[in-house]
Formats: C-alpha cells, sequence, structure tokens
C-alpha cells in the first residue's frame, strides 16, 4: 500500500524549495528567543565578535556572492567595504523592511516568523562596519512584524545580544523601530533614510551613496530584510556553502511570493536557477479552473511581464532583466487568459502616478501622462500615433528620472507592449478588448438561451433591460454601466460579455 | 498626490487628548528624525491630523506649520479629515486586483452610497482602496479596522456589512 | 547572558526540550501558524479552541505554539503535530471544532484525523 503522505515537506509545494531565510519560519515561537537559540540562534553573531575581525566578515560576505534581496541586486559585500572603509565614529545600519510592492510578502513573513535572524544580522553588520545604531524601516500596514520586532528586541537587550559589550567584546550596539507611513517611494533607500530623518520621503541624487554619505549625512549600509536573513547561515556555514547554491552570478536562494492565478498560493523560496515552469506548474500547482497562463508579472510596478515562451528561463537577476523584467523584492502574479494586459500596465501605472514624490519633473508629469495614454487605449480613444508616442516617452521617463522609482515605472508598459503588442493593437485599431476586461468596449448581449423571466430587467440598476414576459430581451448599451449585474444573476448563461 | 481636502467638520479634541499628545511630544521630540514618530502618534490619539493638532506639534517641536504640514500631506496613512467608526479598506494591490479587488470597492461604494475615500453622513463607515498589505495568498483581502477578510467576492459584501450595522 | 558558554548551555537545554537530537521527552508539540495571513483566515479561534480542549482533556505533555508563516496560504488556517519518533503531520483548512476532533483522536487518542490531513482533501 502507497504510504499516505501526511506531511507539508513532502508536497511538490515543498520538496522542490530551498528554504533559508525561511528557514525558521513556522518552525519556531517567533516571540520566545530561546527557541531562536535552539536552532543555532545568535552563533553568527558569537562567532563573528570572537573569531573574526570586521574585515574578514566583510570578506565572507563578499565572497559568498550574496546580492541583494531587495531588487536591485547589488554585491552585500561590496556594500559593506565601502562602509567600512570609512572613517567616521558615526555609522548606521539601516533595515530596509518597508515593502511596498504590492504582491510581496515575504518580508513580512520573515518578520512575523524569525524576527531575531533579522536582529542577530544587523548587530553582524555593525560589528563589520562600525555603526553602533541601527534603525529598521517598517512599513505601517505590518502591525504584527511591528509588534513581534519589538518583542524580539526587548528580548535580545534582555540577553545582552544588543547592547553595550556583547558577548564580551567592544561591541556595542542598539536598534530601533522606525514606522513608515504610506509611501512607496520609501522603500528607495535614499527616500527611506530623508524619512526617518523626519522629512517628506524624497530621495536624493547619488553620489553620495548611502555608504559613504546615507543616514544623517553618515556611512550607512541599508540591506533589505531577506538579505539580512542569510547573513547568519552564511557566517555560520561559510561563504563556500552559499556558492555551491544558483547560478554564476546570481548566488543562494531567493524568496517568491507566489500569488493571482495560481493554485498554491504562497511563498516559496528557491535556489535561482530554477526555471519558472517549475515554479508555476510544480510548486504552485498551475493555473486553477482549466485556464492558460498567460504571464508572470516579477518584480512588482518596476519589474514586467514573462510570457509563455520564456517560462523555460532560469531565475537569476541578470536573465530577468535581458527579458525585460527584474528580480525586484520576488512578488510573482500569475496572469491567465482573462487578464488583459494593457489594463494590468494600467493599474501599475495608476499606482506610480500616485506614489510619485513628485521631486523630479520626469518622473511627476510622466507618469501622469503615460497613464493617460493608457487610459485612451482601454477607453478605445487612441491612435496608432498615441502608441509611438507612449513608447517614446517610456525611454524619456527612464532616461531622466531622478530614482528608481521613475526610472522603472514604464517597465510594465514597455514589457506588455514588447509581448503583448497586439492586444494594445486590438484596443486601438478594432475597439476590442480581447480579454472582456476594459469596459468602455465591452457590450452585454443577451443570447437565444433567454426565456424572458425578467429577472435581470428587474435588478438591472439603471433600466437599460427591455423585453416582455417569455420574450428574448433587449440592452441598451447606450444605457448600460457594465456592472455586470446582469450576468452574474442570469441562471440560463443568457447573457454573453463581448 | 491626490487632491488635498481640508475638512469642515468641526475640531472637537478634548483636554485629556491634549495633554496625551503633549506627553508623548515631550519624547519624540528628542528622537532624531521625531517629526514622523510625532505625527504618528498624534494620529493614534486622535484618529486625524486636523489643523489644530499640526499646530500643536509644530509648537512643541519648534519647526514651522508649513513642514508639518508637508510631512502630513505626504504620506497616504496621514488623513486630515476625520475616518469612521468602521474604517473599510479594500486592498488594491496587485495580487488582490487581478482576482476582482476593484468590483468589490465599487460594491461598497455601491451600497454604503459614499465614494472611495470619503465616510458616509452618520460617520459610521469610510471607504478606502489600500496599499497592498501583504496577505496575497488570500486575495481578495479587506480590513475592517483590525478584523481581516480573506478571499471574500463581491456577494460577501452585504454580510460583511452586516457585522457592524447593529451598532 | 555574557558569555557562548551560557548561550551554548541554552541551545543545548532547548534543543533537548524541543526532541532536535533524537528522543528526550514525549511531549507533543501543536504549531498554529499564526501570521498575518494565518489571521486572516481564522487561526486564532484554532489556537484558542487547542488551548482549551488541551486543558479540558489534562494533557500535560502536548505544548500549543504559535509561529509564523508555513508558507502555503491557500490551506490555511494550518498546523503542525510534530512527537519525537513519528513522522510530522500537516493539517490544514481548520477550524475550532475540527481542532477539538484533533485534540480528542490525535492528541489524547493517537491517531491522526486523517478527514484534516495535507493531500488527502
Amino acid at each position: 500500500m502507497a504510504e499516505i503522505n501526511k506531511c507539508l515537506d513532502k508536497t511538490d509545494f515543498m520538496k522542490k524549495q530551498y528554504r533559508v531565510a525561511l528557514q525558521n519560519s513556522g518552525v519556531i515561537n517567533p516571540e520566545n528567543i530561546d527557541e531562536y537559540i535552539a536552532y543555532d540562534g545568535y552563533q553568527a553573531l558569537a562567532k563573528a565578535l570572537t573569531e573574526l575581525t570586521p574585515q574578514q566578515v566583510v570578506d565572507t560576505i563578499k565572497d559568498s556572492g550574496l546580492r541583494g534581496r531587495g531588487g536591485g541586486g547589488f554585491p552585500t559585500g561590496t556594500k559593506w567595504q565601502f562602509a567600512l572603509n570609512q572613517k567616521n565614529d558615526t555609522k548606521f545600519v539601516c533595515c530596509n523592511a518597508d515593502e511596498g510592492d504590492p504582491g510581496a510578502f515575504m518580508d513580512r513573513s520573515i518578520l512575523e516568523g524569525d524576527p531575531h535572524c533579522l536582529i542577530e544580522a544587523m548587530t553582524i553588520a555593525g560589528y563589520a562596519i562600525g555603526a553602533k545604531q541601527g534603525y529598521v524601516y517598517i512599513r505601517a500596514e505590518y502591525p504584527v512584524a511591528v509588534k513581534r520586532l519589538q518583542i524580539a528586541i526587548t528580548q535580545a537587550k534582555k540577553y545582552g545580544f544588543l547592547g553595550k559589550n556583547i558577548f564580551g567584546s567592544k561591541h556595542c550596539f542598539d536598534l530601533e523601530i522606525r514606522l513608515g507611513s504610506g509611501a512607496f517611494v520609501c522603500g528607495e533607500e535614499t527616500a527611506l533614510m530623508t524619512s526617518i530623518e523626519g522629512n517628506r520621503g524624497e530621495p536624493r541624487v547619488r553620489p553620495p551613496f548611502p555608504a559613504v554619505k546615507g543616514l544623517f549625512g553618515k556611512p550607512t549600509v541599508l540591506n533589505n530584510v531577506e538579505t539580512f536573513a542569510n547573513i547568519p547561515p552564511i557566517l555560520l556555514k561559510g561563504a563556500k556553502w552559499l556558492q555551491g547554491m544558483g547560478t554564476e552570478k546570481s548566488k543562494g536562494t531567493k524568496v517568491f511570493a507566489l500569488g493571482g492565478k495560481i493554485n498554491n498560493t504562497g511563498l516559496v523560496e528557491i535556489a535561482m536557477g530554477t526555471t519558472l515552469r517549475t515554479v508555476i506548474d510544480e510548486i504552485g500547482g498551475g493555473i486553477p479552473d482549466g485556464k492558460k497562463f498567460k504571464a508572470a508579472q516579477t518584480g512588482g510596478p518596476s519589474g514586467g511581464c514573462i510570457p509563455a515562451q520564456h517560462l523555460d528561463v532560469p531565475i537569476d537577476y541578470d536573465n530577468l532583466i535581458a527579458l525585460g523584467s527584474m528580480m525586484g523584492s520576488g512578488g510573482l502574479i500569475v496572469m491567465d487568459e482573462d487578464n488583459c494586459m494593457v489594463d494590468i500596465a494600467k493599474f501599475f501605472l495608476d499606482f506610480t502616478k500616485e506614489e510619485s514624490c513628485g521631486k523630479c519633473t520626469p518622473c511627476r508629469v510622466g507618469t501622469t501622462r503615460l497613464l493617460e495614454y493608457l487610459e485612451k487605449i482601454t477607453e478605445g480613444k487612441a491612435t496608432m500615433k498615441d502608441l509611438d508616442d507612449m513608447e517614446a516617452l517610456c525611454e524619456y521617463i527612464k532616461d531622466a528620472s531622478l530614482c528608481g522609482l521613475g526610472q522603472t515605472a514604464p517597465n510594465p508598459v514597455l514589457s506588455t507592449l514588447k509581448y503583448f503588442r497586439e492586444e494594445y493593437e486590438a484596443h486601438v485599431k478594432d475597439n476590442t478588448c480581447p480579454a472582456g476586461i476594459c469596459k468602455s468596449l465591452l457590450s452585454y448581449v443577451v443570447n437565444d438561451k433567454c426565456i424572458g423571466c425578467t429577472l435581470c430587467k428587474r435588478k438591472c440598476p439603471v433600466d437599460a433591460i427591455t423585453g416582455a414576459v417569455k420574450e428574448k430581451h433587449f440592452i441598451d448599451m447606450q444605457k448600460c454601466i457594465k456592472c455586470g449585474v446582469c450576468m452574474d444573476i442570469c441562471k440560463f448563461k443568457a447573457i454573453d460579455k463581448k | 498626490m491626490a487632491k488635498i481636502k481640508l475638512t469642515k467638520v468641526p475640531f472637537n479634541g478634548t483636554a485629556s487628548q491634549e495633554a496625551e499628545l503633549r506627553k508623548k511630544l515631550a519624547v519624540t521630540k528628542n528622537m532624531s528624525g521625531g517629526l514622523m514618530p510625532s505625527l504618528q502618534q498624534a494620529q493614534e490619539i486622535y484618529g486625524y491630523l486636523p489643523i489644530e493638532v499640526q499646530t500643536i506639534i509644530a509648537d512643541e517641536l519648534n519647526v514651522s506649520l508649513e513642514e508639518v504640514f508637508g510631512i502630513a500631506t505626504f504620506y497616504s496613512q496621514f488623513t486630515l479629515n476625520p475616518q469612521g467608526k468602521y474604517q473599510i479598506a479594500v486592498c488594491i494591490g496587485t495580487a488582490c486586483y487581478v482576482k476582482g479587488a476593484g468590483d468589490i470597492l465599487d460594491r461598497l461604494a455601491e451600497l454604503l452610497k459614499i465614494k472611495s475615500g470619503d465616510c458616509t453622513e452618520d460617520g459610521k463607515f469610510s471607504l478606502l482602496g489600500t496599499r497592498c498589505i501583504g496577505c496575497c495568498g488570500l486575495a481578495p483581502v479587506l480590513t475592517v479596522n483590525a478584523d481581516v477578510y480573506g478571499k471574500v467576492g463581491k456577494a460577501d459584501m452585504e454580510r460583511v456589512l452586516s457585522n457592524y450595522k447593529k451598532d | 547572558m555574557k558569555t557562548i558558554q551560557e548561550l551554548n548551555d541554552i541551545r543545548k537545554q532547548m534543543r533537548a526540550e524541543l526532541n532536535l537530537d533524537g528522543k528526550t521527552n514525549s511531549n507533543i508539540r501543536v504549531t498554529v501558524g499564526l501570521a498575518t495571513c494565518g489571521i486572516a483566515a481564522g487561526a486564532e479561534p484554532v489556537f484558542k479552541a487547542f488551548q482549551k480542549e488541551v486543558k479540558r482533556l489534562g494533557l500535560t505533555n502536548v505544548k500549543i505554539i504559535q509561529s509564523g508563516c508555513l508558507g502555503m496560504c491557500k490551506h490555511e488556517p494550518m498546523v503542525e503535530v510534530t512527537e519525537a519518533g513519528k513522522e510530522k503531520v500537516t493539517y490544514i483548512a481548520l477550524a475550532a471544532d475540527s481542532a477539538k476532533r484533533i485534540a480528542e483522536e490525535h492528541l489524547a487518542g493517537g491517531k491522526p484525523v486523517m478527514d484534516f490531513v495535507i493531500g488527502n482533501e
């Protein structure tokens, strides 16, 4: 008799995963420091402070090949080296826990499931670069994460892992939480620091880079939560251990937040180099309701869509950029045949336009104009020249914006134009939305299955439906507001959306 | 940036609220970058940030009212208008959006007879489309104060509202 | 704590308590996923139900623990039951009444309730 699987670890969902950043989430009680210690917690900090010099810690991270997990993929060890090289008595370590990308929740999960790994990693970073103060900038929308991190900080202080002379060494380190207040741009490192400084979260020109002149004008290392979560394991297992996983230029693992039209939504951590097809079909369990895969959005509002023909590309930083997308924080939204790619581009531009801080003209005005083009297209009022002008505008915004928000805001447009141009052209030339989403281009039509029960006529909020009892009804598209109520309540499938 | 609405609702902050605020500000004014925590604490106490409260903060922290106003109007979590007793926030992050969050927001606007961003006349409900709250596995998601509802559809909205209509 | 020795002492003691290096006790550990997604799916009543039932049944060797996200959101609320020497069991889509059944039949009676075990839905 076949053995009945009773455990999550043996499911297809888990079998292809390799959990490093998520190793303790779902395993330990995040509010009990002793459980973290049971799973080798604070051993890496002890090793760093008692066996290694700051330069040796930085060398280990450099040799591991770890790259930033928040979006940019900058080599972490190199960043720490720049900060170590600065001669200044005051330096800072910051953690970017703003996680503004819609669809991303890996940082939230690490903070709620394993907050001590962040504390340990930041204390190690402080030792490595010579900083005595750290700040964790968490978005206000994560109250449980804030609460659990606060409890963990209190416990770490009590045990002497934060404060003066940690493990009897000269290293002193303190950690403070600062809350965001709802600004996507504060996920950009210079805007984040400006926000901690008590200002509007507006980015700054770089150079100078934060490692040289950052928070309060001092040398600062700023890393993402997931990047920090990799630090203790690397110190304990050695640089070669991380080098043994992943692709040539992207070592280690990456956490992805799988969402959208996929059976197994959730958090998955995979070795770099795993293909998208493995993630979507094997781990994700494929598309629900027998629908067809259309695209996978990676990198949030800064990223792009990857269509079916590229599902076998190994996932790593450089491959995703070559495809017109990016790794970003790791949000992976799956779309099927019922999603309109023009509508998706419009959704992202609506977001970035709203979130633009307003400081630089290319982004502030550019994203507004881009959104206007997309609205025109989805309302069936655009021309083919508009498509070309929109594409040119994308390039100007990318080139001239001050920070990453503006520089990457056009990516969803460029990427959907690249792979789904025919969908844009259908909106412009044929005034149709092939996926049936863009309301202005839709018609609701009664078909021959109608038996004249009058239910839709009675429920229509604008009296757009006419017809006698037992006779086929008719919908006046001049009056119709496309709310879809008639189609939802019809028991005979007598209404089609075209 | 969205249009800034300065509320017409008269300010009815109490003496004890002001005392609590000044007590918190005594701590936050000494923090580096303390203006952000000051505004966050003030909104916890009053539920919103009317000009009267911003003036107290400017006064205690010895900065201009313009500077406080500039920060209060930059961040989306800060509101210059009073919120409803029950704040309904529909997540319109990507994962929720592709699963129909827009329709849910429209349905609630229809049922409550208000637009997204507004509050009902009796002060009971306010409605907002919110940024991703990180529950993407349960999309579509909405919250009513601290209650989180996952995997909801248009048809569930009357039931959700009925949980709060009694008081 | 000032020394590595103190850290290692806690580590050793906790690992024994959690049966991580072989069986040292017959405690049963019930881990309830209580991250924001678990809470949104209704894990708090499940957690409380387990606590109540374990007390009612007098099961002193059963520990109900909150944890972070187990990763598979669609199956929340999720609970894992770990016992030294036995295969871990993952329960999915739980509620207060299924928690009660699991407490009676599995935690007290030693027999996993297959109706709620992952992969058997």
